[in-house]
């Protein structure tokens, strides 16, 4: 025993070392991590954000430099808290608020105190800065916007909020991400890849050289730029006459699906979302509720469509073959349909057949239509759902599936719609409780976008591409099937001929003869769209919305466009002057009916939007 | 030398010796080198010294081996006392380095008596306890070898340096091996364990703990007769004795000495400020893995966050930059040392020798025990350094001095008679 005990001894201590050893390096893994963080500083190089060219290859948007004041909060040492807040402009109670915050993010990975310093100011504090342990300034990009136009479509780059920090792990705070359109829906494009830089640092947390030789360390790698199919000019031209309208104009390339322009009105300067200014610009924006400048009424506003829609149910009745182009229906000022029932229509003659019924929107020619259309089946239900599915098919009543970052989407009722309503089976419901629905006006919503995409529909005669706003990365147009490859409507390619007529007859001798641009085959269809508002609770009728669909020219169309004004009392009142101006602006790129451009860059609507606010009686529709 | 000597020794130590020194210095190099170019004579490097530290304690082995066996024998008192009056020495000359004045300032070269001492008093008590007079088994006679083995350590303590006298406890071993009674191992051992438990719980619960346990043997025991006031005081003394280390950690130890105590056992973690030894060597060790980072690799070891690195905590840059298979293999080459010089100890066949190899074996693995459970979290911060691997010429001389008078001691066992 004497002698084996320190053999003993010595052999369990060896097991009980390589066991700890075991401990240490193998079963516990949290010790690489910890070695990592106290030992090795990363640093990320932000590459260029791509910058944003308009189809003609017009700069849209491109990049100047920011600094951030960025923070480690467990490296901050004592300092002159006066001095630091005197030069950055800011006060020591909101210096304090944010360190605390960051601490609280955590106490090793940096946090933004100030943001986006101007150049003058990152001079200023670029000297001192050795006075202050633990800050140090990050350069990033901000956007830099060559044009004033376009706000929507473009949107914004903002700091990622830390939801966004949770989600995707690429993201830290104080990065830019895109928030709003093209910015947002082409972040992956745009951002490009940080680049990593991995410092080992010493116990005094100084640099001392790069971390394994650079052997881990990647490059960055830059964003890529990106072509949009929007028309700078034409946008610009279409903002220009929206001034004191509400509403929205999309334009559209038949052929292609391209956006040509995408406007809402009332706008805002892309340029106010840019840096510091950003945030108190944006609450200012985001809380003017009444006009509401953020919201994107081109590609969100719901709207009861009115007689564009008419051309849908002619289309529908023609491929149903529950009229043709020669049956003619009586008006009597409107069309009757109960013993009180009467939908009411303007003065023109009577009778008439399709075409003069599009060209003059008569409403009792396609209440007709429309009724035959649903009671072809058994049921009111079957009609409606086949009803339906034709509607659908021009992009109606669903999102369209394009690359823009936000939109609606509309709404075609079927037969369930109408069953909640009415309580089927409880109560029966006929056709004629939906008739409505033939002139657009009744469940119907459409969109702007939703509106000249089915006009592009019709100038196609039968399909559509989807609209895309994404025309080229880095110079490389994009091959994207979803916007190559046409979508068919159920309406068979004949059917469109007549309507076209009407439509184009809508400008030769129809609501819309005033309107004509000489040598230009415009076809296009006017609509007028009661509507109603609730204020305090009360529900009102507002004069009535001005709607215009056109294309052209008639053959080989260029541009199919919706236009849609709030409150702009008739179709050609506004929304037809616009369309007429804006396809003239496309085609030729001179105006000729300056009349017309005089009248509606000097009308504004706005007392009109004044009223249901004013706490007055008011008069609509005059 | 004689050529039977070359032949004779130990050749198996000599090359563990080797490698240890040769894996310490490419460690040491690791731990302390910066962005230089390296340069043989530039001096302030503590690896350049370190080269020159081992290519003396080369001359030291031939001196030592040169040296007739019987010199060590009839000299070992002698040499103790030197020893002890270098040490006494420090008060009046020594020079203070990092608050302990345990050094010798011969110009840029400093020299540490304590670990000279270690040999010294390895050779005195071989001398005392192979004297024909000698009987291990009488009281004055334990008393005196206690004498032999406590003086150098009670002048050690106040430098102060209580890690070096701590490892006097080494000599234990011997004195075990000789045939003092197990009593005072087992008493040794209980009183740590009973040290440990006390600081980990309360002393009331201990207490209560082993009176049950108490109570238990004598219900066991009781057809037998027991001198039941035998039971009561054994219980009586180990009361005192918990209550008394509960008041003298409270009370007589210094707050930093509680800290380390409190660390191990998890009591107390506090990385920033006397954890962050521990810590950090654990950081280090522990991101080590399975192969480590390679060597200069370290990212723990090139940022010079283990304090001390390339001294008492060279074993973290170990972990760190060769994994958990260089460690091991340290490990395993130390215990192999260890083993073979046990063995070597055991075949002498004069008590002088076979002392003094216990004597080696023992401070050895005290050194080893108690430096690799420092770093490795396992101990309280105690300072002492790694044989042979820690930075320093009077630790390296040493040890080499230590472990060759004992190689020599062996080669020259055939010739005893």
């Amino acid at each position: 025993m004497r002698k084996l005990l320190l053999y003993l001894i010595i052999i369990s201590t060896g097991i009980v070392f390589i066991a700890r050893l075991f401990y240490l390096q193998i079963y516990n893994t949290s010790f690489t991590a910890l070695s990592e963080d106290n030992a090795i500083k990363v640093l990320y190089d932000y590459p260029q954000r791509g910058a944003i060219y308009d189809r003609n290859g017009k700069l849209l948007v491109t990049n100047q430099p920011s600094y951030d004041v960025m923070v480690i909060p467990r490296e901050l040492k004592p300092f002159d808290t006066l001095e630091f807040c005197s030069i950055l402009g800011i006060t020591k109670e909101k210096l304090i608020k944010q360190l605390k915050k960051a601490k609280v993010y955590s106490p090793r990975v940096p946090s933004v105190v100030v943001p986006q310093l101007t150049k003058n100011e990152y001079a200023f504090l670029q000297e001192k800065m050795r006075k202050f342990d633990g800050f140090y300034i990050q350069k990033r990009s901000l956007r830099d916007y060559q044009t004033t136009n376009g706000s929507n479509v473009l949107g914004y780059i903002a700091e990622v909020n830390d939801a966004l920090i949770e989600k995707d792990p690429y993201y830290l705070s104080g990065d830019l991400i895109g928030m709003q359109g093209v910015e947002k829906q082409y972040e992956k494009e745009l951002r490009g890849i940080k680049g990593i830089k991995r410092i080992q640092k010493d116990r005094f947390n100084r640099d001392i050289g790069p971390y394994k030789n650079k052997k881990y360390d990647t490059l960055p790698v830059n964003g890529k730029d990106l072509t949009i199919t929007i028309d700078e000019e034409l946008q610009a031209y279409g903002q220009q006459l929206m001034e004191n309208k509400r509403g929205g104009i999309v334009a559209i390339e038949p052929s292609s699906g391209e956006i040509l322009s995408l406007i809402t009105a009332p706008t805002y300067k892309p340029e106010l979302l840019v840096g510091r200014k950003r945030s108190p610009n944006y609450t200012r924006l985001h809380y003017d509720s009444i006009s509401r400048p953020l919201f994107d009424r081109g590609v969100k506003g719901e709207y009861p469509p009115g007689s564009p829609f008419k051309a849908i149910t002619a289309l529908i009745g023609l491929q149903e073959g529950v009229v043709d182009t020669q049956e003619s229906f009586f008006c009597n000022h409107g069309f009757r349909y109960g013993k009180k029932a009467k939908l009411g229509c303007h003065s023109h003659g009577s009778p008439l057949n399709m075409i003069p019924g599009i060209a003059q929107s008569c409403n009792a020619y396609f209440a007709n239509v429309y009724l035959r259309i649903i009671n072809k089946y058994d049921t009111p239900q079957k009609g409606i759902d086949n009803w339906k599915k034709h509607a659908e098919s021009f992009g109606l009543g669903n999102y369209l599936g394009n690359d823009l970052s936000s939109g609606s989407k509309g709404l075609i009722p079927n037969s369930d719609f109408y069953n909640k309503q009415y309580q089927y089976p409880k109560y029966k419901w006929y056709a004629t409780a939906t008739i409505s629905n033939a002139i657009g006006q009744g469940a119907v919503l459409a969109t702007p976008i939703q509106l000249a995409n089915m006009t592009a529909a019709i100038a196609n005669r039968g399909h559509f591409y989807t609209p895309h706003i994404l025309k080229a990365i880095d110079g490389e147009p994009i091959h994207i099937e979803t916007y190559t490859k046409p979508k068919y409507t159920t309406i068979n390619k004949e059917h469109f001929t007549p309507v076209i007529e009407g439509m184009h007859q809508v400008y030769t001798q129809g609501t819309a003869r005033s309107l004509q641009v000489e040598g230009i085959d415009i076809c296009g269809k006017t609509g007028t769209a009661e509507n109603y508002t609730k204020i305090d609770g009360k529900r009102m009728q507002l004069t009535d919305h001005s709607v215009f669909i056109a294309f052209a020219p008639k053959e080989n169309p260029k541009i199919a466009l919706a236009v849609f004004i709030e409150n702009g009392h008739w179709g050609s009142r506004y929304a037809g002057k616009i369309a007429s101006l804006m396809i003239e602006k496309h085609l030729r790129g001179i105006i000729s009916r300056t009349d017309l451009e005089a009248w509606v860059l000097t009308h504004s609507l706005e007392e009109e939007y004044a009223k249901p606010y004013s706490n007055k009686p008011f008069k609509i529709n005059q | 030398m004689a050529r039977s000597t070359i032949v004779a020794i130990d050749w198996i130590s000599v090359i563990l010796f080797l490698l240890l020194v040769g894996f310490g210095w490419g460690n040491i190099y690791s731990a302390s080198y910066g962005d230089e170019a390296f340069s043989i004579t530039d001096f302030s490097q503590p690896y350049i010294k370190q080269l020159y530290w081992i290519a003396l304690s080369i001359t030291i082995i031939i001196i030592t081996m040169a040296i007739e066996t019987k010199f060590y024998e009839r000299f070992a008192g002698l040499i103790f006392i030197i020893s002890l009056i270098s040490l006494l020495g420090l008060f009046v000359f020594g020079k203070n380095v990092n608050g302990a004045t345990s050094w010798y300032a011969f110009g840029p070269v400093g020299l540490q008596p304590s670990e000279f001492a270690k040999a010294a008093t390895a050779l005195a008590l071989a001398k005392f306890l192979s004297d024909m007079q000698t009987n291990i088994k009488l009281t004055n006679h334990q008393l005196r070898a206690f004498l032999i083995i406590a003086l150098p350590a009670l002048i050690i303590i106040p430098q102060p340096d209580p890690g070096s006298a701590l490892v006097y406890t080494a000599f234990f071993f011997p004195l075990y091996r000789e045939g003092l009674a197990a009593m005072y191992l087992i008493i040794g051992a209980a009183a740590s364990v009973l040290f440990i438990l006390t600081l980990l719980f309360t002393p009331l619960w201990v207490v209560l703990f082993i009176a049950i346990l108490i109570a238990l043997v004598l219900l066991k025991n009781r057809k037998h007769k027991p001198r039941y006031s035998r039971y009561i005081l054994v219980l009586i003394i180990i009361t005192g004795f918990c209550f008394s280390v509960n008041y003298i950690f409270n009370n007589v130890f210094e707050q930093r000495h509680r800290d380390r105590f409190n660390i191990v056992l998890g009591k107390e973690v506090d990385t920033k400020g006397i954890g962050y030894n521990t810590n950090q060597s654990e950081i280090a060790i522990g991101s080590g893995s399975w192969t480590g980072k390679g060597w200069k690799e370290g990212t723990q070891t090139k940022g010079g966050f283990v304090p001390e690195q390339h001294t008492d905590y060279i074993f973290s840059t170990v972990g760190e930059e060769w994994g958990f298979m260089g460690a091991s293999i340290i490990i395993l080459l130390f215990v192999g040392l260890l083993i073979r010089l046990l063995y070597l100890a055991e075949r002498q066949k004069s008590q002088f020798s076979r002392v003094y190899g216990y004597s080696v074996v023992g401070i050895l693995f005290i050194h080893f025990a108690v430096n690799v459970g420092m770093v490795t979290g396992l101990l309280p911060t105690v300072g002492i350094p790694l044989p042979f691997f820690s930075y320093g010429g009077s630790g390296l001389w040493g040890f080499t001095l230590l472990l060759f008078i004992f190689i020599k001691l062996d080669s020259n066992r055939v010739n005893e008679w």
